[in-house]
């Protein structure tokens, strides 16, 4: 390989890690801020889906991309919400409800979305990142997301809500114990549908960021997996907000080897590198996960831990 | 039999009000939800055709379900049944060019084997993590089914591809001989009997064997299985095997017995639905088969709502969505003690139960 091709390939994995990083980022503490309160949901895969198609027409309808921003996480919020309300319930599985909002979120997404597929609505502003480079490969690779610093904001605000707050105490304590929650009269089914519900608004801004940036389009692929993949990255961010970051990221930059050597012209496992992400989760879960031990830092009312 | 009508109305009163409430969500389309339910039951049930169409889907579903309902009884939900069934769906295509297969049921039989074998494998897989990784089997069988799908594509679209596939990347077909034909001259071919036999088969087994009856316990009850000494990851290892290979088969059957070979359109969702139906049969095998014909008449009557109606084709996985929430939502209602809770509402931080949970 030439010097040109390297530095397109790396590039493309550093920009694609921002790019493909950005929707991980924000189902990620999504997912986070739902799992502090000891609820799991599995179900941010359709609410990533709906709130794709949500943001994207929202975008369209009203003509303004951030408008658009705001319906997709608001979208995502009802979808959560529905999953906050159907787990109070008594012996209703979070686990079970999760895959029947994946099914659902993405079936209305896909119905709601029909007519979506042609037209084109208004994206969200590029930070240039690459503006100190000569090399407009690195500089087109480089065009950031408006949500991704957004984002990163966002870390550090639950990062310190959860240190210093009092409703991330109250999220936290749910999260750890149901008891003693109730103990002091709060209502642990009151601040985990809180906890979901804002959780959904979180994951909601990452389906737009899905829409309404590159590629900028809504189709019914748009999200494979990428919400189920979160709930594997929280564990492995093992409940850090800023953790969380990090490994949203990494796993766009995994999530971009394919795309990125297929633009330097090797063609040869394509579909095998668009795998990269899931086996590097899995890889990461083996590493990360000990039989018959609960992982530090993980809430203890968590179904999924215990 | 007062407790069996009891365990149908429920799940039949929620399907009842998934079909009004999608009826409400095509009224908004601007469709009548009358003109909406009548093409269901004509597209699904109305004449031999589409009880044909509805039963051809019915198939993979069951086996499908298997792949849920099985591994559940053992206390696992895996959902990533697709994986098994494309895998086995390539195992199936790609055998007989690498052995030569005798072109009669002996080599159908071995297609079949072979795709049961690979889709055993892919979900035992999701098991053993679980037992020795300690990693939540849910996530990882999805992870595998994502991964499933990336080898197939990769497989087909390489050293498997029939060079004369041009649009459609595809393996070679099956030698004659291997397909798996009509039942008596229809178009419901023999995957649905062997989904039949499947759920009828292991329905009997986890009920009247010593082995179905121990991963019973295990499922229900770790804790006992583990006093009384059984080898519960031996068990799960093999509930997981069983699913899989149900749902490798259901790939099998697939490329047997519609496709001819394996290409992409066998990636049709099968392994999610069957998620579905095994919930909604509560991954009670024999329940399966109902649920299953059911829910393969909402997806042969989809294509009629699209043609008929101009709803988009998505309108099926709405149906199937808000059915499989309502059912959910059902469950939690069953066991409200509606007496109790309105004769003596208790404030909840003295509820007894939390005393007693304390101490």
């Amino acid at each position: 390989m030439t010097a040109d091709q390297w530095i397109a390939l790396v590039a493309g994995i550093v920009g694609g890690a921002l790019r493909v990083g950005a929707p991980f980022l924000f189902v990620s503490l999504g997912e986070c801020l739902t799992e502090k309160s000891g609820r799991i949901n599995l179900g941010l895969e359709g609410v990533l889906v709906l709130s794709a198609m949500a943001a994207f027409g929202g975008a369209y309808l009203t003509d303004s991309a951030w408008l658009g921003v705001l319906i997709g996480a608001a979208a995502g919020a009802v979808l959560a919400l529905l999953h906050g309300l159907l787990c109070s319930l008594d012996r209703v599985n979070d686990v079970a409800t999760g895959i029947a909002l994946m099914l659902l979120g993405t079936g209305l997404a896909f119905y709601l979305g029909k007519p979506l597929i042609q037209p084109q609505a208004p994206q969200l502003p590029a930070i240039p990142l690459g503006f100190w480079s000569d090399n407009t490969v690195v500089q087109s690779a480089l065009q950031v997301n408006a949500l991704v610093p957004v984002g990163i904001v966002l870390a550090g605000l639950m990062y310190w809500g959860f240190a210093r707050t009092r409703a991330g105490l109250l999220v936290r304590m749910a999260g750890d114990s149901a008891n003693a929650t109730r103990a002091l009269g709060y209502s642990v089914s009151g601040i985990r549908v809180a906890a979901t519900t804002a959780g959904g608004f979180i994951a909601g801004l990452g389906g737009a960021s899905l829409t309404l940036f590159y590629p900028g389009s809504w189709n019914e692929g748009i999200s494979s997996g990428q919400g189920l993949i979160a709930v594997a990255l929280v564990i492995f961010a093992r409940w850090s907000p800023l953790r969380c970051v990090g490994a949203a990221f990494l796993f766009g930059g995994a999530g971009a080897i394919g795309p990125a050597l297929q633009s330097i012209g090797v063609g040869w496992g394509y579909h095998l590198f668009n795998t990269v992400p899931y086996v590097l989760t899995l890889v990461i879960l083996v590493l990360t996960c000990k039989p018959g031990s609960v992982a530090i830092g993980s809430p203890g009312e968590l179904s999924s831990t215990r | 039999m007062r407790n069996a009508l009891k365990e149908i109305a429920l799940p039949a009163f929620a399907i009842a009000a998934a079909l009004l409430v999608f009826g409400v969500l095509v009224w908004f389309a601007g469709v009548s939800p009358v003109d909406v339910w009548v093409t269901l039951f004509k597209g699904a049930f109305g004449d031999w055709f589409s009880w044909q169409n509805t039963l051809q889907r019915a198939a993979p579903l069951m086996l499908t379900a298997l792949c849920v309902a099985i591994p559940a009884r053992a206390g696992l939900v895996i959902i990533g049944g697709e994986g098994a069934v494309v895998l086995g769906g390539l195992a199936c295509a790609a055998l007989p060019y690498a052995i030569p297969l005798p072109g009669n049921i002996v080599g159908t039989v071995a297609i079949c084997f072979a795709g049961a074998v690979v889709g055993a494998l892919w979900i035992m897989l999701a098991g053993w993590l679980r037992q020795y990784r300690g990693i939540n089997e849910t996530i990882s069988s999805l992870l595998l089914a994502y991964i499933a799908i990336g080898i197939f594509k990769h497989l087909v679209e390489g050293a498997l591809r029939d060079p004369a596939s041009l649009n459609k990347p595809s393996t070679r077909s099956l030698p004659d001989g291997l397909g798996i034909g009509g039942i008596a001259g229809s178009d419901v071919h023999w995957g649905l009997v062997i989904g039949i036999v499947a759920c009828v088969g292991l329905g009997l087994w986890l009920r009247a064997t010593a082995s179905g009856f121990s991963i019973r316990v295990v499922g229900g009850n770790p804790r006992t299985a583990q006093l009384v000494g059984l080898p519960a990851t031996q068990l799960i290892l093999a509930a997981c095997g069983v699913g899989g290979a149900c749902a490798g088969v259901a790939g099998a059957v697939e490329v047997a017995a519609v496709h001819t070979n394996a290409n992409a359109s066998i990636i049709a969702g099968y392994g999610y639905a069957g998620i579905l139906v095994s919930f909604i049969a509560r991954h009670n095998p024999i329940a399966i088969i109902p649920v299953a014909i059911l829910f393969g008449g909402f997806g042969a009557a989809g294509s009629l709502l699209q043609r008929r109606l101009g709803l988009p084709d998505a309108s099926v996985l709405v149906l199937q969505g808000i059915a499989f929430v309502l059912i959910l939502a059902s469950e939690g209602l069953r066991m409200i003690d509606w007496k109790t809770l309105l004769k003596n509402r208790m404030p909840r931080a003295v509820q007894p139960k939390l005393v007693k949970e304390s101490t």
